[in-house]
């Protein structure tokens, strides 16, 4: 509540403070609808965010709030994009579906020309189909290991490097506290589910073994090989002993309340669970720190999955000239800074890391360009149409190998094998 | 109905009082038909023509026909081996289909005994038996997201409220993960449906039961026949009409079950069901035509289990025998 209070204070005097400034409002105002999956304080910040840039140019806009999953997203733009909707004007879209949804958004590459070479270049490319910017980025998402930095204290450990070292150091700290009456402890949680976010929890452990991307950039099918297997036989050996058996059922909510309820010493997860860490009802509060993921062995390098979210101009919008606008300044410097300041979205903009307000607000963002940059994107470009499927046979493959339906070898040769037929002559 | 003013009488010259009642029957069945052809027959038909094309939702007109080859078609390979692809052949497809012939046969032949026991505890005279019958209605009321949701937090491993009462109770060892385990998860999604349908089931059991008409009871009681025999010799027989329609209706929706499973289990192998196979292709794979196939083949399924049972188990739907 106190939140919302400030925000609307905020809001009003940025309102205020830009009304003098562009007193001249064009005629023509129009009324623009703006979808998003409403997460965190995502549409209680929304009115506030936009308000700048309503006041500049005279037109509205409407959000249409939809749930939080991203498949259930995916699912009814799908619908809406075949259908030639024209009700909705811009789509906030997740980094993995550019190639999929890429002939119902309108190019951008001639409207961001000046504004796409300020960002991060792997994510305009992420972005980037066929030569065509489908959608501009708003804001990033990487995943980072949270630890307890109270209880590795109490047993003298340091956080770890490696995922045997983070396998060794759950157990001990685990058993311990089990036996000093802390019953309900685990070592440590992430997302089990058979899902899209198994896909990237999986592709991690995978790709920080040394064992590729799934798909390489190139188009080559490259999961069956012996380190993606051991890395599977690795994170399968973790289910049951410092991971509970359900964490096969996991999101990233169940893996928070877990976590937040004091009850985990690891966890893997998404940004948006510091600042709700960190709030006064959480049981960790100001007790856990964040890392990047540990690695296979000597010699790899960490991986986390890139995530995040962009904004894409439906063809079918009667209004494309002001959407187009809302977009370049959702993805501009203004927006990005107002939405790390008050969601702790993580900016696309490189220039926004060194931003002392940010900074100050909210210091996390500076520290997480450093798990931002070793950020591996899924393979979603380069297997275009056909990533959902891909993904999903990827994390039904891993989710029989963790609940002991086969050996990693054997359901990974058997991936290989679905993802050779799926591929046909050519993604 | 049939009209006998003096303009109706004029217009209908000639013909028969039967031949009347036909004619303005059609009038009055009409609006009906038209819906019915609208909102039926009219998806069907297209969800049909849709499986024998390429469709895509990126482009949904322009589909061309492709013939069967969504559900059979073969590829010879370089080296000669045959390759048999599409829906009857998938694999995926058929562990839905025996994972929903499952769910259907094990929940309705539950919910149909308990729903009839409930019946018969609510036909029972006592005090209060409005506000039971009310209350006992309550799981089917709510919505099935709602309660599927609901039910998922109630099982969840760490902080679900069913393994916490099992633990205490001494009835389990050590926490379950109900969704996330293959071996849990359809019995997980057997007690959601059991619990949300038996109401339904009691209630059409309730409404056979009082059909009974009571003197039977009182000339089954005079001679002095045991209850249980009074049951299976009386009772049941006289409700077996009732019972077999409500048997249906429950079959139809649970081979077509989709809600509970999408929102308890949505990916797990071990619980997913044809209607959430052919949605998963059609819209998060973009196989659309193949979606549409696997549509076809569920309502193909459905009519020839309907067909199946009403000949079988000689229901009659006409109600001609009830007059």
């Amino acid at each position: 509540m106190t939140f919302k209070f400030k925000s609307l204070i905020a809001g009003s005097v940025m309102a205020a403070a830009l009304s003098t400034a562009f007193s001249a409002v064009p005629a023509s105002a129009e009324e623009i609808t703006y979808v998003s999956g409403a997460v965190g304080k995502a549409v209680e910040n929304f009115a506030a965010l936009v308000k700048p840039w309503e006041e500049k140019t005279g037109n509205k806009v409407t959000l249409v709030p939809m749930p939080a999953s991203t498949s259930d997203q995916f699912g009814q733009y799908r619908l809406w994009l075949a259908a030639g909707n024209s009700d909705i004007d811009l789509y906030q879209t997740d980094v993995i579906w550019a190639p999929q949804l890429a002939d119902h958004f309108v190019d951008l590459s001639a409207a961001a020309k000046d504004l796409a070479p300020q960002h991060f270049p792997s994510i305009i490319q992420s972005q980037t189909v066929n030569g065509k910017l489908v959608a501009l980025p708003i804001f990033t998402d990487a995943p980072a290991l949270y630890y307890r930095k109270d209880l590795l204290e109490k047993y003298g450990k340091q956080p770890p490097k490696t995922w045997d070292e983070l396998a060794a150091t759950a157990k001990e700290i685990q058993d311990k506290e089990r036996e000093a009456g802390a019953k309900d402890l685990w070592g440590f949680v992430w997302q089990g589910n058979a899902y899209e976010g198994l896909t990237c929890d999986a592709l991690e452990w995978v790709k920080s073994f040394g064992g590729g991307q799934i798909v390489e950039p190139d188009g080559k099918i490259s999961i069956n090989n012996e380190k993606a297997a051991k890395a599977l036989e690795t994170a399968k050996s973790w289910v049951g002993t410092i991971s509970p058996e359900g964490v096969l059922s996991y999101q990233e909510e169940e893996a928070r309340g877990l976590w937040q309820s004091g009850n985990a010493v690891f966890m893997r997860n998404w940004p948006y669970a510091y600042t709700l860490g960190n709030g006064d009802d959480s049981k960790v509060k100001g007790k856990f720190d964040v890392t990047t993921l540990p690695v296979g062995g000597e010699g790899d390098t960490s991986a986390a999955t890139l995530g995040g979210w962009n904004v894409a101009v439906s063809k079918y919008s009667k209004h494309q000239e002001a959407a187009i606008s809302l977009a370049m300044y959702l993805a501009g410097p203004e927006a990005q800074k107002q939405r790390a300041i008050a969601e702790s979205n993580l900016p696309t903009i490189i220039s926004l890391y060194d931003d002392a307000d940010i900074a100050k607000a909210q210091p996390i963002i500076p520290q997480w360009k450093n798990v931002f940059l070793n950020a591996v994107p899924r393979p979603s470009a380069p297997t275009l149409g056909k990533y959902n499927e891909v993904s999903s046979k990827f994390w039904s493959a891993v989710h029989d190998t963790l609940s002991g339906n086969g050996s990693a070898a054997d359901n990974l040769a058997k991936l290989e094998a679905d993802l050779t037929d799926l591929k046909g002559d050519q993604w | 109905m049939t009209m006998t003013g003096p303009n109706g009488a004029g217009r209908d010259e000639g013909l028969s009082l039967q031949q009347q009642r036909a004619r303005s029957a059609v009038w009055f069945l009409a609006p009906m038909l038209v819906a019915l052809f609208l909102v039926a027959a009219w998806p069907l038909g297209r969800t049909i023509w849709f499986s024998l094309t390429d469709t895509t939702l990126d482009n949904i007109y322009g589909g061309k026909f492709v013939g069967f080859s969504n559900y059979l078609r073969v590829r010879t390979l370089d080296s000669g081996a045959m390759l048999w692809r599409g829906t009857l052949v998938d694999p995926a497809w058929w562990n839905a289909v025996w994972n929903t012939v499952k769910f259907a046969l094990i929940s309705v032949i539950l919910e149909t005994v308990l729903g009839l026991l409930v019946a018969l505890v609510l036909n029972a005279e006592f005090k209060g038996r409005g506000l039971v019958r009310a209350a006992i209605l309550i799981p089917w009321a709510i919505p099935t997201i709602v309660s599927a949701k609901m039910w998922s937090w109630m099982l969840n491993d760490q902080f679900g409220i069913i393994n916490n009462i099992m633990l205490n109770l001494g009835l389990i060892d050590h926490k379950i993960a109900w969704t996330a385990s293959n071996d849990t998860a359809m019995i997980a999604v057997l007690i959601v449906d059991v619990w949300k349908t038996t109401p339904f089931m009691a209630l059409l059991c309730l409404a056979g039961l009082q059909m009974v008409p009571r003197d039977i009871y009182e000339a089954a009681r005079i001679d002095g026949i045991h209850p249980i025999k009074v049951f299976f010799r009386v009772t049941l027989p006289l409700i077996r009409p009732a019972v077999a329609v409500a048997v249906i209706f429950r079959m139809l929706d649970a081979l077509r079950i989709f809600d509970l499973v999408y929102v308890l289990t949505p990916n797990s192998a071990a619980t997913k069901t044809m209607s959430v196979i052919s949605r998963e292709n059609m819209i998060d794979f973009n196989k659309f035509a193949y979606g549409a196939s696997q549509s076809t083949l569920l309502f193909a399924i459905l009519a020839i289990f309907v067909a199946l049972y009403i000949w079988l188990g000689k229901v009659d739907l006409t109600g001609e025998t009830n007059r």
